[in-house]
């Protein structure tokens, strides 16, 4: 069992917890990511590591309450436990000291890009954020970055805050404006990678993504959750998640995201 | 005065659950002999003063010890006397292919059908759940700790070996639940989950601590356990999770599942209850599960219970060389599974994104191979397509690389498997040893816990000259 040290509410889809995971908060690096069983008999749903702390044994987890599990999950406080905490999974991204970097971050993509941007920030990396969501309040963890990003830029799509439009508006503005990048980091939902992706090749700006497919045990075993990257077959759970996003196939990768489509609504449906 | 033994040529028939009404439920299909049968059956064997049955068993069960115990009634003896060797006796009567093993040296074999070894250790197993009182036995602790990564067959035997020996033994399991393919794997209507669960418990019992949640080779190395954690020495039994593809066209086709990803949904997850339970495992109406192992057979019979209306096994050899045990193959047949053998996948088409058709070319046998069995020949232009809606791609797994890539100075061979020395299941590496399908590829339960009791006592041993 896996307590739930603090809890907050991000906006009002998004939610974020801190959770005693002693495992997980010893090894876990930026990029990894959790798979958690909110009870017994309960799904396993993967979810992105937003922070860590070593020292109490901890691990923050920011989800979207968008399913029956995460609905199920955003009922606990803190105090309660949560029945299962897997963890780290999936490779650390390759974080290396570079002249200066780019985050481009979708909605909840915020999370997990923070740990990344932060850990380069730390290596001496010139860092500046691009952070998208579809209004104002789907703008997450816009003041944790300005702690260590030379410029945080925001965009909404309806243009209640920052600016209106997407994240690949302003990175084509800092391209045109000869702002010089050694490497992009993006991470959102698949539209928005692939559109990142599409602009970032026309420079020949070295792009990683994150994925977050369809998995299960996220050790390997099941294979649910296969991408196809330079034409071949990857398990996300441990080739990944993070991969060249000028490899990745987004339009097979977006097919195969829709698969429990039907299932999910009638979950919902029928258990409340 | 001893009676004589049964001389009828056949085993007594183990009573099973109707194909037609089985391939629509999750009960166990063979229902276990009564008290009555049991004895009969025992009565066939001939007690030989030097038992080959007992070489056939991978952990030397004294079988007609076990046997004669059931004869005189004496089943809590029985009981006794294989869990001298056995620690999963209920496991093993049902998943062993004693054809292979035991039952295979029996001299009542040579003329009619060999003693039904298995069926009855099933039934004492069963009894014994039944009928006894859980004992804690009372062991004296040496004062030595040894790690076991994964709880499946090799773990938990091992670990239950080493606990018996005073040893302080914990085990390490990345899923949430213990069993490994004991209970992700085999289905329920083969191996029930409650009566994995009590196995395990009974090797708790003895001492055995069971950590949940741990990706060895993630959330702790192997090295960690050793120099931060003081492990005296490690046991890696982490199986062959990681399963093999086609590499195929259309296998990202929505509607393709690896054996591993199907039947994970619905052994652990409890797919087969959805929505009551909130993993879904989605089964159409036509289902094509390619291979012919044991597992293909679990996930083609697993697809019937699911309501496929036709489900086919698709193998590109022929009857002969069909890996699953012939007990497995005589059950799928039964219960409608239809056998499209020397037909080998060459394309899954798919519509909008979700499976269609599978394309297959038929084979002839040609030469034998490296494995042995006559290697199917491409019928060149015999190309045709199988309606199916559901693809379960069951073509075998590999080691799971985690541990290999996260362990430095330990030798693995070229397709994965962790190299070690079969009389002690030592690895390169000090202080560790392995043992399972992590070492020899996927293979059969029972010889997965002879691996782990060899590297128990070698561990013991190790320990011991210290």
């Amino acid at each position: 069992m896996y307590k739930i040290l603090a809890k907050e509410t991000l906006n009002s889809a998004v939610e974020l917890m801190e959770v005693e995971a002693p495992y997980t908060a010893r090894a876990c690096e930026p990029g990894q990511f959790v798979i958690i069983r909110v009870d017994e008999d309960g799904e396993r749903v993967p979810l992105t590591i937003a922070d860590y702390d070593r020292e109490k044994n901890s691990v923050t987890i920011v989800y979207q309450v968008l399913g029956y599990s995460t609905t199920k999950l955003s009922k606990l406080n803190v105090g309660e436990y949560i029945a299962d905490f897997v963890g780290p999974l999936g490779q650390p991204a390759p974080l290396k000291k570079m002249d200066r970097v780019v985050g481009v971050a979708g909605g909840v993509g915020a999370a997990p890009l923070y740990p990344q941007l932060r850990k380069l920030a730390e290596m001496g990396t010139k860092v500046d954020v691009i952070i998208g969501g579809r209004s104002a309040e789907f703008v997450l963890f816009a003041d944790k970055f300005r702690e260590f990003c030379d410029n945080v830029y925001i965009t909404t799509d309806d243009g209640s805050l920052g600016i209106k439009g997407f994240g690949t508006t302003v990175l084509q503005e800092q391209i045109d404006k000869g702002v010089k990048y050694d490497e992009c980091i993006a991470i959102g939902p698949l539209i928005m990678m692939k559109n990142v992706v599409k602009l970032t090749k026309q420079y020949d700006l070295h792009t990683m993504v994150s994925l977050n497919p369809i998995m299960i045990d996220g050790t390997g075993m099941c294979g649910g959750c296969r991408v196809v990257v330079g034409g071949e077959t990857k398990f996300a759970c441990v080739d990944g998640p993070d991969f060249d996003g000028f490899l990745v196939d987004f339009d097979s990768a977006m097919v195969r995201q829709g698969l429990f489509k039907e299932e999910e609504h009638q979950c919902k449906i029928g258990r409340g | 005065m001893k009676p004589m033994p049964n001389m009828s040529l056949e085993k007594v028939k183990m009573p099973e659950q109707a194909p037609d009404v089985r391939n629509k439920n999750f009960e166990e299909v063979a229902l276990g002999y009564t008290k009555e049968q049991a004895i009969e059956e025992a009565t066939r064997c001939l007690n030989c003063k030097n038992p080959l049955c007992r070489q056939g068993c991978p952990v030397n069960v004294p079988i007609p010890g076990f046997i004669e115990a059931v004869v005189a009634e004496d089943f809590e003896k029985a009981y006794e006397i294989i869990t001298s060797e056995n620690a999963l006796p209920a496991i093993c009567g049902r998943v062993c292919p004693q054809e292979k093993q035991c039952e295979s040296k029996c001299v009542r074999g040579k003329k009619g059908e060999p003693v039904a070894i298995g069926r009855i250790e099933r039934f004492v197993a069963d009894y014994h759940m039944a009928n006894a009182e859980a004992v804690t036995p009372d062991i004296k602790k040496n004062g030595k700790r040894v790690a076991v990564v994964g709880s499946g067959p090799s773990g938990i035997t091992c670990a239950g070996e080493l606990a018996k020996r005073g040893y302080e033994v914990t085990v390490f399991e990345a899923l949430h639940k213990a069993g490994g393919v004991l209970s992700y794997g085999i289905p329920e209507f083969r191996l029930p989950k409650d009566l994995v669960a009590r196995e395990i418990a009974n090797v708790e019992r003895m001492g055995v601590k069971i950590e949940t949640n741990v990706v060895v080779g993630r959330s702790i190395t192997i090295d960690e356990l050793m120099s931060e954690e003081k492990y005296d020495a490690v046991f890696v039994g982490s199986g062959a999770g990681l399963p093999r593809f086609l590499r195929i066209p259309g296998e990202n086709l929505l509607g393709v599942y690896s054996a591993n990803e199907f039947l994970t949904r619905v052994n652990l997850m409890k797919g087969y209850k959805f929505p009551e339970t909130p993993t879904p495992v989605k089964v159409g109406k036509k289902v094509a599960v390619v291979g012919a192992g044991n597992v293909a057979m679990d996930a083609a019979r697993t697809a019937k219970r699911l309501g496929a209306e036709e489900v086919y096994i698709v193998y590109r050899r022929g009857e002969d060389e069909v890996p699953a045990r012939a007990e497995e193959v005589h059950h799928a047949k039964e219960e409608g599974i239809i056998f499209k053998l020397l037909n080998n996948p060459v394309e899954i088409h798919g519509e909008d994104g979700w499976v269609k058709s599978i394309e297959v070319v038929k084979q002839e046998l040609g030469e034998p191979d490296a494995s042995g069995r006559r290697s199917p020949v491409p019928i060149e232009g015999s190309n045709y397509t199988i309606d199916v809606d559901t693809v379960v791609i069951a073509i075998g797994q590999s080691p799971n690389p985690l541990i290999r890539q996260t362990t430095p100075g330990l030798e693995t061979q070229k397709w994965g498997g962790i190299i070690v020395d079969e009389a002690t299941m030592k690895t390169s590496k000090d202080g560790v040893y392995a043992g399972g399908d992590t070492v020899t590829g996927a293979a059969t339960v029972i010889l997965a816990m002879g691996a782990g009791k060899t590297a128990a006592a070698s561990i013991d041993e190790m320990l011991q000259a210290k």
